[in-house]
């Protein structure tokens, strides 16, 4: 199980997502990753792309400006 | 044909990527509009396994670019492709393409629409990519959401064989709405799916569309606005058209491209543009540029964050300043004070007398 952290600070929407999306394809059902991001369109769009997908949101949290979302990801399909 | 569910089972552990046997898949253009929504759901219904595909290019009207701007911003905020995907129930892939779209926008064979958008050539590509990724990823077929005479330029009747042709992608590209009005494509003449099931929807009208979106109990969905993206606006173009012209190159990067959706653009000499934010969301955002750009804001009150792109010299400097005084709060006072601050991060103060509102030519604004 490995923890990884993608900065996705100062990047509009959509592309934290596809950053995401693409960092997930490399890791392995029950990996964690944490995404730091700015643009407030995250908040919804990367938990959205989730339930999609299969990975589960761990937390999402926003202070100020700086959002952290964690995602465990899920078994692949 | 249906396997013994024991078979089914183990050849479902054996595939790289479990299916139900035996069922097709479909790669669906997703653009977050209603007829590609409406597309993927007939074939879904046909018991084809669908999943979306939504391209990137930089120039996409997503829910969050309005969102820059600050009463926007209590709006629900959505990516209109993942919201259609979610409803759908599929997965949508989302590919970013804008280097290679660049070539598409600079240089469109087929040329362009009423404004700069190059649609037959987008439309060629996007189906050439869902191809590739189709031949990737082991899928069966792509489908889009075109129809018949809906598009001036891309779906024509005489433009669809084009798509099909230049995405290489010919008789594996199926078009739900509109399929019993084209020649059979190989997911029907394969009997993957029902030819009869397709639909018939042709000409620019939209209520055969809202019909069957109440059919379906899709109550909310985009509205289908000029087209999928920036290029449609005539204002966003006519911005485009001048930095294109003013750079004497047809070139442009991402940053290019994201700033001309924000602020009010104004050029008031051939050598220099401004960038005025409208509100404390734009503002917010070019504060993020500004280190890039020579920019300008009042100090003495509150007004907008100006970003000044091009060359400047003082009598520039001191028009720029006396604009971005006019669009700030102290438009009606004598005297405002603007700091200029240059790309090395050197900050000067002027006195200004703010500029008068008939004092700046209509042409002035892009
Ligand atoms: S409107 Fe924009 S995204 Fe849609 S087909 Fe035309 S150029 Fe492509």
């Amino acid at each position: 199980m490995s923890h990884s952290i993608l900065d996705a600070r100062n990047l509009l929407c959509p592309m934290p997502v596809i950053r995401t999306q693409n960092r997930i394809a490399e890791l392995q059902p029950g990996d964690t990753l944490e995404i730091h991001a700015t643009d407030p369109g995250t908040l919804h769009d990367i938990p959205a792309w989730c339930r999609i997908h299969g990975h589960e949101i761990v937390t999402a949290t926003r202070e100020d400006s700086e959002i952290r979302v964690t995602v465990r990801v899920g078994a692949a399909t | 044909m249906s396997l013994p569910a024991s078979l089914s089972a183990s050849a479902a552990a054996n595939a790289a990527k479990p299916r139900v046997a035996g069922a097709r898949k479909a790669v669906a253009l997703i653009s977050g509009g209603l007829d590609s929504m409406l597309a993927a759901k007939v074939i879904l219904d046909l018991g084809i396994h669908v999943e979306g595909i939504n391209f990137y290019t930089g120039f996409c009207v997503e829910g969050h670019t309005q969102a820059i701007r600050s009463h926007e911003r209590d709006k629900p905020k959505r990516n209109n492709a993942l919201w259609t995907a979610e409803q759908l129930g599929i997965k949508l892939h989302i590919i970013e393409v804008i280097e290679e779209y660049k070539e598409i926008v600079i240089n469109p064979k087929h040329g362009y629409g009423h404004n700069l958008n190059p649609c037959l050539d987008c439309k060629g590509f996007m189906v050439r990519k869902a191809r590739e990724w189709m031949e990737k990823n082991g899928f069966d077929f792509i489908i889009t959401g075109e129809v018949i005479g809906q598009r001036p330029m891309s779906q024509r009747r005489d433009t669809m064989p084009v798509v099909a042709r230049e995405s290489g992608a010919f008789d594996r590209l199926l078009r739900p709405l509109c399929a019993k009005l084209l020649p059979p494509t190989m997911p029907e003449r394969e009997g993957w799916v029902d030819r009869e099931k397709l639909l018939d929807f042709n000409g620019r009208g939209r209520k055969p569309q809202m019909q069957l979106a109440e059919q379906y109990g899709f109550k909310e969905y985009a509205q289908p606005a000029g087209g999928c993206c920036f290029l449609t606006n005539e204002q966003y173009s006519h911005k485009l058209a001048d930095l294109w012209q003013t750079r004497g190159t047809k070139q442009y990067e991402l940053d290019d491209i994201m700033l001309l959706k924000v602020g009010r653009h104004l050029r008031p000499r051939p050598h220099f543009k401004l960038i005025v934010g409208r509100d404390e969301g734009e503002n917010n955002f070019l504060n993020g540029y500004r280190r890039r750009f020579i920019h300008l804001t009042a100090t003495s009150h509150p007004g907008p964050m100006v970003l000044l792109e091009g060359t400047a010299n003082d009598d520039d400097l001191l028009l720029a300043a006396r604009l971005t005084a006019r669009f700030g709060r102290g438009r009606e006072d004598a005297l405002v004070n603007v700091s200029i601050t240059d790309r090395e991060g050197q900050t000067r103060a002027l006195e200004v007398t703010p500029i008068l509102a008939n004092e700046i030519p209509a042409e002035w604004y892009l």
